[in-house]
């Protein structure tokens, strides 16, 4: 089959993102990858630990979140990822309409988030916890804002990867595309579930 | 003749005996005894010394067996010249590969248990037990203050402590990351910035009384090099006389130095104290007429003096001293310098 | 089967700057490195100069720190590593029967990230003062240095660390996911393994270090405070993040060397390796243990016993793995018909070298005898011994064993035993007086020292060895440059009687590498085939098309973006840096959208090429 050609309902592979060799490359790099993004989120997370309590004059962590706005922000992503998951199923059955649905969807909560995300670091500087404030601001901002930027750079993503293919159909060269996508959505979620935790819930209880 | 052959025969002729004893003999004493490792003078260095003696034992063992089998295959296995024939192609051995497995692990077991064992011996904790000295150094780019808490003494430079007595240090940083280091007492400690990281360790002053070399061992910039210091091991009554005049010291003067005092006062002292009175953000210069070096570096002349007060950015390149050269005449200079050296605290 | 006519042949300087070709761009990251290799020498020879008597005045201070910092840096970053991943591309896919890597675009991205980054770190030089806190950049020394030489650091390592990390991940999939027909994980030569472990750690080492640098540049560009203790930070959380990272990194350069050892020792023995198994049993645990020690590097920080005692039986542990590779390179040795060629010379002097900083090694692992060594000259002896010793020996056995595969001709071997000697004795003659410095208690990165202290001649001696070295790369310099001349061209691919696949490919290396993919029948394939009395290798495929990846100027381009993104970041000029930023997203967006399917060797110029490499 044709890289280009487009998949009908019957030639479409049980894994159409595996189905060439570059898709087993793009598949096992990728995941090497995200190996590589948890350890940088790892040193990430260990600089927090070691210095969220050295706040000084500025604000507390107990002080400063407001858990049901950050609840509100989980919730979002974590559906984000179930309707990724609701396009990946799609692209197997080859329903590209259903597909470019989910993602766009997936799409707009990722924009609600990021959006939630501005308002809560613009509440925060407002309080006086400031990036230059302490080693707790530090360590939070580049924490936290790392993970932001991952999820405005999968936005950039996946908008570029919808309007390229807005018309094509799915065929073997952008199937593993769009699964690659998917997986960066997920690792970047489940990253955003121990922000969650380690953050805010931690930082509320003490 | 196969490997274990020929170790057996190296083993029961006793070749390897005398290498160490050689070894041994030539590693002791060597080095001036104010700064070298290999020439221990407290018993902290002399603790540190023998973990070093002991791996160095069992990594020249090491190194032997592995030369010999090396040099033994260098000469025997040459292909020689018109033999084509292919050697036997050996896929391994698991006796020989137990072998150079299982011993490795025993002598690092050997070299593992007094290693931990000394590690533990040579920390110290946070609190200094009762009737100890007590020392707090704080390193600062590119010079050392000493204060004895207990005391209430602070010298800069050159450490004043008697002899056969064990030390407990306190370290800090005021700038960047320091190590303190004196090879012939005790290994180095690294100073860091900031409350949180204060570190601890032993010092033991040994039973000779001599001036000792001591170093920063961690890169802090420009002057890094010359970031020297001494420390003078003295007799215990030195030792409680030099505390009792550090105390009274003041800032004295006689008439031959009263245009050099009027002088430091006026561009000095908001720096350099001398007793009691002045700043704390350059050294102290109490008693700085017996001190040893200028700096740290320089020979312990009035030239030397003069030389740094003009331009200490030509010794020492990159310290917080600013420029006099040119700010203050040559007689002011001369009249600072002339104070300074009268400094003395008998 | 159809193929894709957007094949265009491009020549000359344009063919390098856009090739994705693995055998080109391992030349590229060769060539350098090597070149890296030179700046990083004159660096170290001036510093030698500098100590050659107490109180000299050629390079002090600030001159001397930069010097230091950049020739570690530069060394480490820019000469060993480009060196031994530009190996990992000529001879990996060679090695495994595959006839690419996985991801070329993302290769040839690697190389110039590499490029730009190393020219980034070296613009200090010429605008206001190299980076001067030591390759380790230790904060607040390095948050606080003056001017912009640590800046030049940052984004230099940052732009090439971005580079290593897909390079890594590149050689990762292509050993797991090309190798040929036959060639099982436990057939791979141990070149491939020891790349394939080495390439893990860039993986899991690399993203501390990213992490590491934005920190260091958010405190010196934006005012953060993750290790200044004004703020409430802490300055070792850095010597942390530094040391998880920089202790594999060494690994990374060695675990590479040990293949070439192995490869070399093996071919000129015209032995099988002793005991393979336990080879890349070995490899794989070192691979695992240089995460778990790099506390040794902080003895001193004040950690405690625990934490100290700890890392230190971890860091003893390590000597268990590279005693049994030391002993099975001996038996390789064992009962063979060595020959000594040059290759072989360097391979068989790196044993001993190496056991020499291997067993210097476990005595610095001892954390109470460390605080004598530590930032002492010994410390500076033993890194030496196995980064000299070991990985620039390694590197240079390499080279000779495969100039030929790379670069169609034979070293001279009269020269090449020239550079041995020069470069050997002189190394030993540098670093072995060393050890000796730094127990008679002089500290490590000293501009000078005062006389009187018993260091002047072993210094002295020092220098004097260390401009022998530099006479020996002159002479490889030489080597390399006559192997021009048309005189020594090989014609044979196969000119050590070789064991490995690399040595099944005619010379020189079509392009497409194998015309049929072989099939691969065991440990050391092409030595196989040759007991079995087969001239080459059995292909697992009938002569077809063959799919080739098109070359790009992208990489080129995103890279001149990242680089110029680095002056906007150094001097504050935020318009600068969106630009920069800019071009690499559009390349990056460019890459995305424009669809490359590459195109297809046509089976006919195949069997052209095979009828023409019979005649």
């Amino acid at each position: 089959m044709n890289l280009s050609e487009r998949f009908t309902d019957t030639n479409i592979p049980e894994h159409p993102e595996k189905a060439t060799l570059e898709g087993k490359n793009k598949f096992v790099g990728f995941w090497l990858f995200l190996g590589g993004e948890t350890v940088l989120f790892a040193t990430l997370f260990g600089t927090y630990l070691g210095l969220r309590h050295m706040h000084g004059t500025g604000p507390t962590a107990k002080e400063l979140f407001q858990l049901p706005t950050v609840f509100l922000a989980t919730m979002i992503l974590l559906t984000s990822s179930l309707t990724s998951v609701y396009a990946i199923l799609a692209m197997k059955q080859n329903k590209i309409r259903a597909m470019q649905g989910w993602f766009f969807i997936t799409l707009l909560l990722g924009l609600a988030f990021l959006g939630l995300e501005i308002y809560e670091f613009n509440e925060y500087v407002h309080e006086g916890h400031t990036f230059t404030k302490s080693a707790f601001s530090s360590s939070f901002y580049t924490l936290v804002g790392f993970h932001g930027g991952h999820v405005l750079f999968g936005c950039l993503w996946l908008i570029s990867l919808l309007v390229r293919n807005w018309s094509r159909g799915l065929n073997l060269y952008n199937a593993p595309k769009y699964y690659l996508f998917a997986l960066y959505w997920h690792f970047v979620d489940v990253v955003w579930v121990f922000i969650f935790t380690v953050v805010y819930l931690m930082g509320k209880v003490g | 003749m196969g490997f274990y052959e020929v170790m057996k025969k190296w083993l029961q002729k006793g070749r390897l005996v005398p290498l160490f004893a050689m070894m041994a003999f030539m590693l002791m004493g060597c080095g001036d005894p104010t700064i070298s490792t290999l020439n221990p003078q407290g018993q902290v260095a002399k603790d540190q010394y023998s973990l070093m003696v002991l791996s160095i034992a069992i990594m020249t063992l090491v190194l032997v067996v592995v030369f010999l089998i090396y040099i033994i295959a260098l000469f025997r296995f040459r292909a020689k010249k018109g033999d084509d024939s292919i050697p036997k192609q050996v896929e391994g051995n698991h006796l020989a590969e137990i072998t150079w497995t299982v011993i490795p692990i025993i002598l690092l077991i050997i070299l593992a248990v007094p290693g931990v064992y000394g590690t533990f011996k040579a920390s110290a904790g946070d609190k200094a037990p009762k009737n100890q000295i007590d020392l707090k150094v704080t390193a600062h780019q590119f010079w050392w203050e000493f204060e004895y808490p207990k005391e209430g003494v602070v010298t800069s430079q050159e450490l004043v402590l008697p002899k056969n007595t064990k030390v407990h240090v306190e370290l800090s940083s005021q700038d960047v990351l320091h190590s303190f280091w004196i090879p012939s007492l005790a290994g180095k400690t690294d100073t860091n910035p900031g409350d949180g990281t204060k570190t601890y360790t032993w010092l033991e002053t040994g039973k000779t009384e001599r001036v000792y070399k001591g170093k920063c061992a961690e890169l802090c910039g420009a002057s890094h090099a010359l970031m020297d210091f001494k420390v003078k091991v003295v007799s215990e009554s030195e030792y409680k006389d030099w505390l009792t005049n550090m105390k009274s010291a003041t800032a004295k003067s006689t008439a031959d130095t009263a245009a050099g005092q009027k002088v430091f006062k006026q561009n000095c002292m908001s720096c350099h104290a001398v007793g009691k009175d002045g700043g704390n953000t350059a050294p102290n210069l109490t008693g700085f007429g017996d001190k040893e070096r200028i700096a740290g570096i320089l020979d312990h002349n009035k030239e030397n003096l003069k030389k740094w007060i003009h331009d200490p950015q030509k010794v020492k390149p990159g310290n917080n001293m600013p420029k006099f050269g040119g700010k203050l005449s040559d007689e002011d200079i001369d009249a600072v310098a002339d104070y300074l050296m009268s400094l003395k605290l008998k | 089967m159809s193929t894709i006519a957007s094949h265009k042949k491009r020549s000359g300087l344009m063919d390098w700057l856009t090739t994705v070709d693995h055998k080109k761009i391992g030349i590229m990251y060769l060539l350098g490195g090597l070149f890296f290799f030179l700046i990083g020498g004159i660096e170290a020879l001036f510093m030698r100069l500098q100590l050659i008597k107490p109180e000299n005045d050629m390079f002090v201070g600030e001159t001397f720190n930069q010097l230091l910092t950049m020739h570690g840096t530069t060394m480490i970053f820019f000469a060993a590593m480009p060196i031994l991943i530009g190996f990992m591309n000529c001879i990996v896919p060679l090695q495994i029967g595959a006839r690419d890597v996985a991801f070329p675009f993302l290769n040839a991205l690697g190389f110039w990230m590499f490029l730009f980054g190393g020219i980034m770190l070296n613009c200090g030089w010429f605008l206001g003062g190299a980076a001067d806190a030591g390759w380790t950049a230790y904060a607040p020394l390095s948050t606080t240095s003056a001017g912009h030489g640590v800046d030049f650091y940052i984004l230099g390592l940052q732009i090439s660390g971005a580079g290593t990390l897909m390079g890594g991940i590149n050689f990762l999939v292509t050993i797991i996911n090309m190798r040929a027909p036959g060639m099982t994980f436990m057939r791979m030569p141990l070149f491939t393994w020891t790349s394939f472990v080495a390439s893990l750690l860039i993986l899991f080492a690399f993203p501390p270090l990213t992490i590491g640098l934005f920190q260091l540049m958010f405190e010196r560009v934006f005012d953060a405070n993750f290790f200044n203790a004004d703020n409430g930070g802490n300055a070792i959380i850095w010597e942390h993040i530094f040391w998880i990272f920089g202790h594999p990194e060494v690994y990374i350069l060695i675990l590479p060397v040990f293949g070439i050892i192995s490869e070399v020792v093996s071919t000129f023995a015209k032995k099988r390796l002793f005991g393979y198994s336990s080879m890349v049993f070995a490899t794989v645990l070192i691979g695992f243990l240089a995460f778990m020690v790099w506390v040794h590097h902080m003895f001193t920080v004040g950690l405690g016993a625990v934490p100290n005692s700890i890392f230190a039986v971890a860091t003893m542990a390590i000597a268990v793995p590279t005693g049994i590779k030391i002993f099975n390179w001996l038996f390789t040795m064992w009962g063979g018909k060595m020959k000594f060629t040059v290759a072989n010379v360097w391979a068989l002097s790196f044993i001993p070298t190496f056991v020499m900083g291997g067993v210097t090694g476990v005595m610095l692992a001892i954390p109470a005898a460390d605080y004598q060594y530590h930032d002492s000259y010994f410390v500076v002896a033993h890194f030496h011994y196995v980064i000299v010793g070991g990985v620039v020996l390694g590197v240079f056995s390499g080279l000779y064993y495969w100039y030929p595969k790379i670069f169609n001709r034979k070293l001279n071997e009269k020269l090449g035993f020239l550079n041995f000697w020069l470069f050997f004795i002189g190394f030993h003659l540098t670093f072995f007086p060393q050890h000796f410095l730094g127990l008679l208690g002089m500290p490590r990165r000293v501009f000078t020292y005062l006389t009187g202290q018993h260091w002047d001649t072993m210094n002295f001696i020092s220098t004097i060895g260390a401009l022998m070295m530099g006479l020996g790369v002159i002479v490889l310099a030489v080597n390399m440059l006559i192997s021009i001349s048309s005189k020594y061209k090989v014609t044979s691919g196969d000119p050590w009687d070789g064991r490995t696949l690399e040595w099944a490919i005619p010379t020189p290396t079509p392009e497409y590498n194998f015309a049929q993919t072989p099939l691969v029948r065991g440990l050391d394939p092409l030595w196989v085939e040759k007991s079995a009395g087969n001239k080459e290798m059995t292909p697992a495929e009938p002569v077809g098309d063959i799919h080739m990846p098109n070359g790009s100027i992208l990489p080129l381009i995103m890279s001149i973006g990242f680089f110029i993104a680095g002056f906007g970041f150094i001097y504050h000029h935020w318009l600068v840096a969106g630009v920069g930023i800019g071009i690499g997203l559009i390349c990056m967006l460019l890459r995305s959208v424009i669809d490359d399917h590459g195109f297809h060797i046509h089976k006919e110029e195949v069997e052209a090429d095979l009828r023409g490499v019979k005649a």
